[in-house]
């Protein structure tokens, strides 16, 4: 499709740029590792997600095990046509990445079926929490007693692979009224301290539930210090950002750093003020999956354009 | 005054309306020996946005968007857990003053209660 608004010039995605690059309820995202950049190979089941060749990850996100609602009555069979579509892949991903929002509810009923589903597909997952994984009575202990081990405050982690650092980072936890994503002083403390030492040409994967960008202010939907973390990156060649919260595919490129928002595996948004409320949008039962879409994305370091190419699976 | 509230939902609601609206619950609240009050969340949003009631009243917020929300004082002077599709906190004010709060899982929806003496 058209990138003229897409091309690493513009501040944001203009608002027709934005719908165009959004697909509805999706599975994941494969990603590879070319030259050092990240590139994004396209959803899970597109043909020739089979010829990625090296390093590949996968990222999935808001699975909202638990959720019944109508925009879908039963999430936790659409996460596991997700998964089935990942152990179908040839190539296997080195892991996959969830950007949150496992559960609907926190319940430890959920978190169960979830790990049950996503367990099958026998690959290593690294979590950060969405807000609906921190709802339990002692408000975040449930994930942290999962997903917590070897983390920091309320699970911030980093890690490496494959020649990339990869740092997952919380920003749902002491939110502010009025006030959007949040990651505290604390944590960029933190993230500053794990930056350091770490060379400029290093490629680095970011990713955090809540876009760490603002996307649309109005829903929520940004982080309030995402830019000091921005900031703390700036010096990095190829940064790369993975978030999810707002069921929708968005990308970005900014200098050195692609933004990227994952589809959810279980109901899609609407498009920024597309709609009263972000609430659950509600299609045509054949349409969950018929619209699933694909995206291919290739990212170069610098000023040059970014490429999309979106599909329908249909 | 639940009925009232849901025929008051409407969202293109002004400020006017709003305060027009808040007036009205008071002044039933203020005549209601139970004194109590209804505040619906729906499309992610506080109806009404801000609510003027008596000591002793008994606020209740009921979720009726299918997503949770959970309603959060600005001090900690309450908090609810979670609430899911339809269901429902209630707080009593024991003591005057002005009580902003917002969701705990979208914060960028706020409300304010203002309790008169």
């Amino acid at each position: 499709m058209a990138d003229d608004n897409m091309d690493g010039r513009g501040p944001a995605v203009d608002r027709r740029g934005a719908l165009e690059c959004m697909i509805w309820a999706g599975t994941g995202v494969l990603w590879t590792l070319s030259g050092g950049v990240p590139k994004s190979l396209g959803l899970v089941g597109e043909a020739f997600a089979a010829d990625a060749k090296g390093f590949t990850f996968l990222q999935i996100s808001d699975s909202h095990v638990g959720f019944d609602k109508p925009a879908n009555p039963n999430a936790l069979g659409t996460l596991k046509e997700a998964i089935a579509k990942v152990k179908a892949m040839p190539a296997q991903p080195s892991f996959m990445i969830h950007t949150g929002d496992i559960t609907h509810l926190s319940k430890p009923a959920e978190f169960d079926n979830a790990e049950q589903v996503i367990g099958e597909a026998k690959l290593p997952v690294h979590y950060v929490p969405g807000e609906h994984d921190i709802v339990d009575e002692d408000r975040g202990k449930a994930y942290l007693e999962r997903y917590g081990k070897g983390s920091k405050g309320a699970g911030w982690y980093s890690f490496d692979d494959g020649g990339v650092h990869f740092i997952g980072l919380v920003n749902v936890v002491d939110l502010k009224g009025g006030g959007l994503g949040n990651l505290g002083a604390e944590q960029l403390a933190w993230l500053e301290d794990d930056l350091r030492g770490k060379s400029d040409s290093t490629p680095v994967v970011v990713f955090a539930h809540i876009p760490l960008w603002i996307v649309y202010p109005q829903w929520g939907w940004g982080t309030e210090d995402g830019m000091r973390a921005l900031e703390l990156l700036k010096r990095f060649g190829s940064v790369t950002v993975l978030n999810g919260h707002i069921h929708q595919l968005i990308q970005k490129v900014e200098g050195n750093v692609t933004f990227h928002t994952a589809m959810s595996t279980a109901f899609p948004q609407p498009a920024p003020g597309s709609a009263p409320s972000p609430g659950p949008m509600l299609v045509p039962a054949e349409k969950l999956r018929s619209v699933l879409g694909l995206s291919s994305v290739t990212v170069k370091q610098g000023q040059k354009p970014l490429a999309i190419v979106d599909t329908t699976l249909a | 005054m639940i009925e009232l509230n849901r025929l008051g939902a409407t969202r293109a609601f002004t400020r006017r309306v709003f305060l027009v609206f808040a007036l009205t619950v008071c002044t039933v609240s203020s005549v209601s020996a139970q004194g109590v009050a209804t505040i619906n969340i729906d499309n992610f949003t506080f109806e009404p946005a801000e609510l003027t009631v008596t000591v002793g009243t008994t606020v209740t917020w009921q979720n009726r968007d299918d997503i949770p929300h959970s309603v959060v004082e600005k001090n900690k002077v309450f908090r609810s857990k979670a609430l899911d599709t339809d269901e429902s906190f209630s707080f009593t004010f024991r003591q005057a003053g002005i009580y902003d709060y917002f969701c705990g899982l979208h914060p960028h929806m706020v409300g304010k209660i203002i309790v008169k003496p």
